[in-house]
């Protein structure tokens, strides 16, 4: 059993590699299709067309797509030098996602500086939103078609319609602005001033957590509704066990596994920056540096985030399952 | 109630509606029976005759927010309708147990058969884990799995159907019940599995001396594993009696339509079995006299056509043989020796 379970893990990160390399030439492919050109950035405002083609020519932009991507991969595992045979080389070390000549900044860096921000967001919410989801979908569950179950399913209707960006601007404007219950938000490593860093994050924890506990909220139940209607919890039931231990031990383990997969996702998801309450609460994290990579078309970052961001997802689909093959001894043994 | 005369399980005027969107669900309709230890009573009737929700109305299974059972259930003279949600809970899988149609759906698909077995002793009696995990290996043994120490550690899709009803046997058994309810239990499985199943059920009451409730649709197994059998249409018992009062002296039109269409194996195979036409009523609206007047050949034979308008009530004709028609006894034995005399025709 155990050999089988390493066979599926082996079997599993394998798929999982050659997902990413196809994924990473897909988005590498279709992003060279775009219109934006890179070697236009690399200069000022000075800059003349033969600027630009020389760049062009010293960066290697005006080799093949295949080509470009070969060394893009290699520069990640060893490194890469653009112009080096130029006067003014640029050194980008490994692991190299490529370089932005609009920042003057290797990708990596840019994305490893946002990163913090954007995971400690991330994580507050998912923890926020699985402990309210969870356990008000389960409630909700147990006392189905009465009020308790009414009122859940109705707040979480509201929290599912209300669009974030507006629950976050009236947050600002109410509980900073208006009442100051809360200074303005200002990023800063929990490390250096826990604080701070909690007065700034808790308006868009919650806030980013609400949209997804209300999805949460009505997962969770129909989950549990599913699952009580099985035959296996009229058996348990037929046992003679008590109605707690019929829904603590047969029913939510049975009920909550397919949340796994839908809450690895999501976070995964979130990982890859989440763009609207970044931007509202001015958050330093990944989804705000995509939002100001798009709107420079710097082409070399906006291919780095959504590497990374895809990467995430993959990385999480892989958890996912094999947390998936823990749980479910039919995923494991079959 | 406890008196030696007492029957071990007695059914009387259960009851059970469904209060729904569409309206109420008259599912079980004044049902009386009893059982005694040792005996077999078949539960026989089509799909949505009420079966199942006696059943679990007998095993307190219905949730009481969403339906209510009226009536009685003395188990030796304890009702249990009338007990609370906790003292009925202790009764289940000790003193009563039930075994259900679908062995693959009603094991739990993420834990090991010995640990679904050892859960059902570690709830009514007070034993160690190791002690408990010995009952279920014995148990395992005695419904026949093969090699039980290693399938003891397996998982129920690990095992095929006949081999998990056997498991859900063993579990329903393992606290020695004195009433087992088996709803359907061969059903899901493979013909030659079962009559292995139905066996080992036999051989399991004899040694425990239980008292059985073995709900089907299939009259071809009751003849040889029932005592007494009552006909179930419309949420009501439409005849009962011992086995020999429903196959050889049946009276009632609705079983005589059973009988009609059971395959039977001295038929020839391509001959056409004769279903009883029409549809079962449904129990959002019952009609309101027989509930089998709307398929009935014959309810042009009663008088003012009773059959529409009056319902008619489950009358014992002697020997514990109870009938639920207007027909007179006459019509009825008229009726009966067409049919039957037909169905022995077409045998020949
Ligand atoms: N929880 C419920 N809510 C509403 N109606 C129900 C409920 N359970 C059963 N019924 C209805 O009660 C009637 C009797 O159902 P029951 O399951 O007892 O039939 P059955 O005789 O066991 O049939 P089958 O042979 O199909 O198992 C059916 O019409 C069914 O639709
Ligand atoms: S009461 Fe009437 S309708 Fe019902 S079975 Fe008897 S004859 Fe038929
Ligand atoms: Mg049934």
């Amino acid at each position: 059993m155990i050999r089988r379970l390493s066979t599926y893990v082996i079997r599993r990160v394998l798929s999982m590699i050659l997902l990413l390399v196809l994924l990473s030439l897909v988005v590498f492919i279709l992003f060279s299709l775009l219109p934006a050109d890179p070697a236009r950035l690399t200069c000022g405002k000075s800059c003349t067309p033969e600027i630009i083609e020389a760049n062009r020519h010293r960066l290697g932009l005006d080799m093949p797509v295949l080509a470009q991507y070969w060394e893009f991969v290699k520069g990640i595992f060893v490194g890469r030098t653009y112009a080096a045979n130029s006067p003014d080389p640029v050194q980008c070390s490994a692991p190299c996602l490529g370089y932005s000549f609009k920042r003057g900044e290797e990708v990596f860096v840019l994305i490893k500086d946002r990163l913090p921000a954007t995971i400690w967001l991330a994580f507050g919410a998912f923890v926020l939103w699985l402990a309210a989801g969870i356990s008000l979908g389960i409630y909700s569950a147990l006392r189905r078609g009465r009020w308790q179950d009414r009122s859940v399913m109705g707040v979480a209707l509201v929290g599912y319609s209300l669009p974030s960006f507006f629950i976050g601007l009236v947050a600002i404007f109410f509980i900073i602005i208006r009442w100051q219950l809360l200074p303005f938000p200002s990023y800063i490593s929990p490390l250096e001033n826990p604080v701070q860093f909690l007065q700034t994050m808790i308006l868009p924890w919650i806030i980013l957590a609400t949209l997804y506990a209300a999805f949460y909220m009505r997962l969770t139940r129909n989950q549990m509704l599913e699952v009580l209607g099985d035959d296996y919890i009229r058996t348990a039931r037929a046992k003679g066990l008590p109605e707690r231990v019929v829904i603590r031990k047969h029913a939510l383990r049975a009920g909550l596994t397919p949340i796994v997969t839908a809450a690895g996702l999501d976070l995964a998801g979130l990982l890859g920056g989440a763009i609207i309450t970044e931007s509202i609460f001015s958050l330093p994290g990944i989804g705000s540096l995509a939002v100001n990579s798009v709107n420079d078309a710097d082409l070399p970052l906006i291919v780095g985030i959504t590497l990374v961001a895809a990467t995430f997802i993959i990385f999480a689909n892989l958890i996912v399952d094999l947390l998936y093959a823990v749980i479910d001894p039919r995923v494991r043994l079959s | 109630m406890t008196s030696a005369s007492a029957p071990f399980l007695s059914v009387q005027d259960l009851s059970v509606t469904f209060p729904t969107e569409d309206g109420r669900v008259q599912a079980v309709d004044g049902v009386s029976f009893s059982v005694e230890r040792g005996k077999t009573l078949a539960v026989v009737g089509e799909s949505g005759s009420g079966k199942s929700v006696t059943a679990q109305a007998i095993m307190g299974l219905l949730d009481r927010r969403l339906s209510s059972v009226t009536g009685h259930a003395w188990l030796e003279g304890r009702d249990l309708v009338a007990m609370d949600d906790d003292e009925v809970r202790r009764e289940r899988g000790s003193r009563m147990a039930m075994i259900f149609q679908d062995p693959m759906s009603s094991l739990h698909p993420f834990y090991r058969i010995g640990a679904q077995l050892s859960e059902a002793v570690l709830v009514h009696q007070k034993v160690s884990k190791q002690a408990a995990r010995e009952q279920a290996l014995e148990m395992l043994n005695r419904v026949g799995i093969p090699d039980p120490r290693t399938r003891i550690d397996n998982y129920p899709h690990q095992l095929s159907g006949g081999m998990r009803q056997r498991v859900m046997i063993a579990m329903a058994l393992i606290n020695s019940p004195a009433l087992l309810i088996a709803d359907e239990p061969t059903t899901a499985l493979d013909v030659t599995v079962q009559a292995q199943i139905l066996e080992l059920i036999g051989n399991l009451q004899q040694e425990y001396d239980t008292a059985v409730i073995m709900i089907t649709h299939d009259l071809g197994i009751v003849a040889d594993i029932a005592d007494d059998v009552a006909v179930m249409y419309g949420g009501r018992i439409v005849e009962s009696g011992s086995v020999d009062d429903i196959f050889y002296r049946p009276q009632m039109p609705y079983t005589l339509g059973l009988l009609a269409s059971v395959p039977r194996l001295d038929q020839v195979r391509a001959e056409r079995l004769d279903p009883i036409p029409g549809n079962p009523p449904s129990p959002i609206s019952l009609p309101p006299g027989c509930v089998f007047q709307p398929r009935c050949a014959y309810s042009d034979r009663v008088a003012d056509h009773a059959c529409e308008g009056v319902r008619p009530e489950l009358v014992d004709i002697g020997g514990g043989h109870a009938v639920r028609c207007h027909l007179d006894g006459g019509q009825r034995l008229a009726i009966a020796t067409d049919v039957l005399d037909a169905l022995a025709g077409s045998g020949a």
